[in-house]
């Protein structure tokens, strides 16, 4: 199969281009970019005229809900919410039931994944066995299995002297941790932060110390072993501050935040509103606009979607007993260019949190259009703006803060090692 | 973002919180709770606003007072009266809180008294029943109580005339206090200049100056020249961990005795929405001497319950 995506301007943050370039894919690879390659005979072209083409989108945090949570969600719809959003890679934490804390577990998700064949789909095996804080898992073992590294989910490692020793053990193979910074005993009962909002509607507050004592305590642990960090979901001013200085320092840490942290505060929450029951919870304006502008300046490397389908009935309760979490594959693009407009960042520099730097902190060969390898590419109108609907997402979850609200971007063209996953219907 | 407690005319549809409404309709209902009290002292206490109308008292946590002042009020209001005790959480196993409101729903009622453990429960409802349903809220989580808010207010009116002069300090568990939320929100809007919280910092929420508040750490400062002292509760069954050393302790630092209340005004007024904890927040010579309210706000929330169901069921 050969295609050729013409008249697109095409947008490539991994060889940082930005040009009005055609695309030749053949065998699955990226056979030139610009000129066509001696005797090129496309089976397609696709005119992208108006269009971005640019490498598909990497995200380091989407729910799958398998195994376990089928009702909520399933490999099958998770994937095509993928492919519908653009995205060509993902990462899915290990917090599934079982727990992702065995090779075979993750050899079948990697399995099921290849057969659906919509993207590549890269597990973030357990820390310790069932999440539990305590028994380190095999993860050499794991990391053969296919894990790109390892991180506790969103449940609390309250034991310090487990987290020095595992964070000794993956320094040893030199595996990358993933840490949700937030310390399990202030955030315990609290259900939003801890301030305004939460004491006008009478909710139990989490802290923002709560982070910052968390990436506190997992930077001396760094200075220690040695280990490489990813921090997942910051949430805070100060703690956007404190990686700034790790950084400084040079300490191989990295970290992201999701998307409706991006956009959103605590005032979201407006009358007790469900789908902004998220976690770590939607903080003050001052904390977003630091988290927005540290994604500008690359403290922070990347946005994920956070990915967590939830079913309506879940959401259907008062605010505390609401399950945590919002759909958002489907919007991470969107989100990364409504940021982009209203920051005033080139789209190169932008796109770069979704391709490029996540694919680094994966450790993958993807996040670039480079002549012989993969093509994973988007191509999405920058300019159509579409009204969030439950109609229109793919995602089993419907659940998003963002349902009726007007965002930009549009996939039209979802290409996994050059073949056509996604393709968009007019309107 | 839509006020959910009001209709599409602007009227109050339901009742769940005192925040965000205006001033003239905490007056207007005040206004109309005093026409009550003349009913309740009457020989034949009824009137038939409510005739034909079934009021279900749905309380998925436990309280015998509000839930008994919320009957006598719709009964004289001469509504049918059916209580409902679901003090079990929709963390178990079975029917969704949704699923009993729709249950309850299809038995025609009129208008549900909602008190749930967990804050903005009754939103929940609100925003689910159909569009003649009334809700209102009797005690949501640490959220709103504004039935008692009102009922404060009705009392702090009756013995002190005029909102814009006054100094109100509200003692004690404010963390998890719906009561003083309520009463805070419904004094400001009226006007007061000078509204205090006194506790110690770990019964103080967030952000509570946000509010509109002042806040004291020190009882005796706190209560210097205040005009209204209200107390609230010490909820030993709220209390998790590591709030507070001992009742004792609190009501050495924090329990209103006959000299603290010395360094109020002379005619100061003494609240308390409670049931009482003689001994942990009020000592008994303050409970029962003469600048304690406490009985009339008692008799005042039937009247305040009778004036917001039925201007609710006038909407």
């Amino acid at each position: 199969m050969k295609i050729h995506i013409k008249n697109g301007r095409l947008i490539d943050p991994g060889n940082n281009l930005d040009v009005r370039a055609d695309l030749f894919i053949a065998a699955g690879k990226v056979a030139a970019v610009g000129r066509a390659p001696a005797g090129f005979n496309a089976n397609r072209v696709i005119d992208a005229a108006g269009l971005v083409v640019c490498p598909g989108l990497i995200d380091l945090a989407a729910r799958l809900r398998e195994p376990g949570y089928e009702y909520k969600a399933t490999l099958e719809s998770e994937m095509l919410a993928a492919a519908a959003g653009g995205v060509t890679s993902l990462a899915c934490p290990p917090d599934t039931e079982p727990v992702l804390d065995e090779p075979g577990l993750v050899e079948m998700l990697k399995h099921r994944a290849k057969t659906l064949n919509l993207a590549h789909v890269y597990p973030v095996g357990a820390l310790t066995v069932r999440l539990a804080g305590e028994q380190l898992t095999e993860m050499a073992e794991l990391r053969d299995a296919g894990c790109v590294g390892f991180s506790h989910a969103d449940v609390p490692l309250q034991d310090n002297q487990v987290l020095w020793r595992a964070l000794q053990y993956a320094a040893t193979f030199g595996f990358r941790v993933w840490l949700r910074p937030q310390d399990g005993y202030l955030a315990k009962d609290g259900v939003a932060h801890d301030g305004e909002v939460a004491t006008r509607l009478g909710l139990a507050g989490i802290p923002a110390f709560a982070e910052t004592i968390a990436i506190a305590t997992i930077v001396e642990t760094m200075r220690a072993t040695g280990a490489r960090v990813h921090l997942c979901r910051l949430s805070t001013r100060d703690g956007v501050d404190m990686v700034r200085a790790a950084k400084r320092d040079g300490l191989p840490i990295s970290c992201d935040i999701g998307i409706h942290h991006a956009h959103l505060s605590e005032m979201d929450l407006g009358y007790f509103d469900s789908h902004c029951h998220l976690q770590p919870p939607l903080r003050s304006a001052r904390d977003r606009d630091a988290l927005r502008e540290g994604l500008k300046d690359g403290t922070i490397d990347a946005l994920c979607s956070d990915h967590t389908p939830v079913d309506e009935d879940s959401k259907l309760l008062p605010f505390a007993e609401s399950e945590v979490g919002a759909t958002g594959l489907e919007l991470l693009l969107p989100l990364t260019l409504k940021w982009a407009l209203e920051m005033k960042i080139p789209l190169v520099q932008a796109l770069a949190r979704i391709t490029k730097e996540p694919a680094r902190i994966l450790g993958v060969d993807a996040g670039h259009l480079s002549e012989g390898h993969n093509a994973d590419v988007c191509v999405f109108d920058a300019e159509h703006y579409g009204k969030v609907s439950v109609a229109a997402l793919k995602s089993q979850g419907k659940n998003t803060p963002f349902l009726g609200i007007e965002l930009p971007g549009k996939v039209c063209y979802t290409l996994l090692q050059g073949q056509v996953v996604y393709e968009a219907g007019n309107g | 973002m839509r006020n959910p407690q009001l209709n599409d005319k602007g009227e109050l549809q339901h009742l769940l919180t005192i925040e965000g409404l205006p001033r003239e309709t905490l007056t207007h209902i005040l206004d109309t709770a005093t026409s009550f009290v003349g009913v309740t002292a009457r020989e034949v206490k009824k009137v038939p606003l409510l005739r034909g109308k079934s009021v279900f008292n749905l309380f998925f946590e436990n309280s015998t007072r509000t839930r008994t002042t919320f009957e006598i009020a719709a009964k004289r209001l001469s509504a049918d009266v059916i209580n409902l005790n679901i003090a079990v959480s929709s963390h178990t196993k079975g029917e969704t809180l949704l699923d009993t409101v729709d249950n309850l729903s299809a038995m025609h009622a009129d208008m549900f008294v909602v008190r749930h453990a967990e804050s903005g429960a009754p939103h929940l409802i609100a925003g689910h029943v159909a569009s003649h349903l009334h809700v209102v809220n009797a005690g949501d989580g640490r959220h709103a109580h504004p039935t008692q808010g009102l009922l404060d207010l009705y009392t702090i009116r009756h013995y002190k005339k005029d909102f814009t002069r006054l100094s109100v300090a509200i003692v004690g568990d404010i963390l998890h206090s719906r009561v003083a939320r309520s009463l805070i929100h419904a004094l400001t809007v009226m006007g007061t200049p000078d509204v205090r919280v006194i506790g110690p910092m770990t019964l103080i929420p967030a952000g509570a100056e946000k509010l509109g508040v002042k806040v004291f750490y020190d009882l005796k400062q706190g209560l210097r020249d205040v005009d209204v002292v209200v107390m609230l509760r010490l909820q030993s069954e709220r209390m998790r961990g590591a709030l507070l050393p001992s009742a004792q302790e609190f009501f050495k630092y924090y329990g209103l005795t006959p000299e603290r209340l010395a360094l109020a005004k002379p005619d100061a007024i003494v609240m308390h929405p409670g049931p009482l904890n003689r001994g942990v927040e009020i000592d008994s010579a303050v409970a029962d001497g003469s600048h304690a309210v406490i009985l009339s706000q008692v008799t005042f929330g039937i009247a305040v319950r009778m004036a917001v169901m039925s201007i609710l069921a006038g909407n």
